[in-house]
């Protein structure tokens, strides 16, 4: 029973997934204006948002997770 | 366009468990089939373009004031491409430290150090993926930190989705300055990262981190409190004992959303559980207004709170009273904020020769934190009882200065 559902999830994953194929971009490239404005970045700073992370991690318990990177318009 | 993903299984016996008792015949032509799916997947991937990071030169000047602690040092960061395909990156880093914090003070002396940090890595990017990888070592004089990183991201959907995994593993040496005191700690780290552009003005990002550690995670010199039992006004103090595992995991969610005038509001939310019992809240809003094409200017807001860590106490009954003692105001119970502002300036092209684009910026935080259970025991000239101290509380000032320049 439990290889039944474990074959099942597998299954499910890989049809659900080939699925996206049929998806298309929502956002069409010139409709990305914004989004490409350097403001929309999650990471502006580079070697200053590196540090800040740092000041942080020096001080408080949590970790991990801080991000850095992505954001823009995808217009690569 | 990806096609599909795929589960590769590469281990007979973990094949045998998902489906029963197999024969290797079966197993070996599954297996084949996956990987002609993970072909043509990569094969898929080949009809898409991506970019390398922009080339660039990053010189930062940063400091850290408060709390009895002065930190400041260059941060150097160069990117540099190899053709369309490759570029590598290294980083240059210090933190000159002069310590006169709390733990300090009711520790030990007061003492200076310097703390050096150097990375090299390498960017590979084919078509729509990027592989990254990485080295950084860290010194200072009681302390030795090194370790890799591995990523791959990909961008899916028309670009509108990025879907990065990493993974890095840590070695550390824990030292005791004019000692021969040497402890080890391993790290390994996952990390698992999604950016999704939701509509022509917003877009999101999701970041799951799990770290574990093994070894010596203590602080050598910092030690716990206990009531002494032949007054119990007056506190004794031992070496802290903790746990030699720690799990951690950290979500994050953002948003970022183009406001209808050019200016953006990024919220941040980070949720964060250890082993040890903490259990953490991290909130940040930015705020970021260009005045045309050179100025832009930022505001943000941050709190940080969390709960103690099980085996922490102000001050304990007796010496010895559990397994794990910790004083460590980093696993106490508090709260931090932060209010910061900045401004950046860009040149446009042609100010210097081959230089695309110089950017500088200045960013200005206040960070101030508030503890609920660990006190101040340098309140009062040490007159006060044992554990009737007033709470700890600091504030500091963090600032970065820069200077970019993309080539």
């Amino acid at each position: 029973m439990k290889t039944h559902l474990i074959i099942g999830l597998l299954l499910l994953c890989f049809v659900g997934l080939s699925g996206c194929t049929g998806i298309k971009p929502w956002v069409k490239p010139y409709e990305r204006n914004n989004l490409a404005d350097p403001i929309m970045s999650l990471d502006r700073h580079g070697a200053a948002g590196s540090y800040i992370h740092h000041v942080y991690q020096a001080r408080e318990g949590a970790r991990g997770a801080e991000g850095g990177a992505g954001g823009g318009c995808g217009c690569n | 366009m990806v096609q599909g993903v795929v589960v590769v299984v590469t281990n007979s016996s973990l094949f045998s468990t998902i489906f029963g008792n197999t024969s290797k015949t079966l197993f070996f032509k599954a297996f084949f089939v996956l990987l002609i799916t993970v072909n043509s997947i990569l094969m898929a991937a080949d009809a898409m373009a991506g970019t390398l990071p922009v080339d660039s030169v990053d010189i930062l000047h940063h400091r850290f004031d408060g709390g009895g602690m002065e930190i400041d040092g260059p941060f150097v960061l160069v990117r540099k491409s190899i053709g369309t395909q490759v570029s590598v990156n290294g980083h240059y880093y210090i933190d000159s430290v002069s310590a006169a914090s709390i733990d300090v003070v009711a520790n030990a002396s007061e003492y200076t150090e310097e703390r050096t940090e150097v990375s090299a890595g390498v960017d590979f990017l084919h078509e729509k993926t990027m592989i990254s990888t990485g080295y950084t070592n860290s010194e200072e004089n009681d302390f030795v930190a090194n370790s890799v990183f591995f990523s791959i991201g990909q961008d899916f959907f028309g670009d509108l989705t990025k879907l990065t995994m990493g993974y890095a593993r840590g070695w550390d040496e824990v030292g005791k300055i004019e000692s021969d005191f040497s402890e080890d700690v391993d790290r390994q780290i996952y990390k698992l990262g999604l950016s999704q552009v939701l509509t022509k003005n917003s877009l999101m990002g999701l970041d799951i981190e799990t770290i574990s550690d093994e070894g010596y995670l203590n602080n050598p010199y910092r030690s716990y409190r206990f009531f002494d039992p032949a007054d119990t006004t007056k506190s004794l103090t031992s070496v802290e004992v903790y746990p030699e595992t720690r799990t951690s995991t950290a979500v994050a969610v953002r948003g970022l959303y183009y406001l209808p005038y050019r200016a953006s509001i990024k919220g941040e939310y980070r949720y964060f559980s250890d082993s040890w019992g903490i259990d953490a809240h991290t909130y940040e809003v930015l705020y970021v207004h260009p005045f045309g094409r050179q100025w832009t200017l930022e505001a943000r807001v941050r709190r940080y709170s969390q709960s103690s860590a099980d085996f922490y106490s102000d001050i304990f009954t007796h010496e010895g009273a559990n397994d794990f003692l910790a004083r460590d105001k980093e696993l106490s119970t508090y709260t931090g904020m932060t209010y910061g502002g900045g401004v950046t300036y860009e040149f446009g092209q042609g100010v210097i020769p081959h230089v695309n684009k110089l950017k500088l910026t200045l960013l200005v935080d206040y960070l101030k934190y508030e503890y609920d259970n660990f006190r101040d025991v340098t309140a009062g000239d040490g007159l006060l009882d044992a554990g009737t101290e007033p709470f700890y509380e600091f504030d500091a000032w963090v600032t970065r200065a820069s200077i970019t320049f993309e080539y």
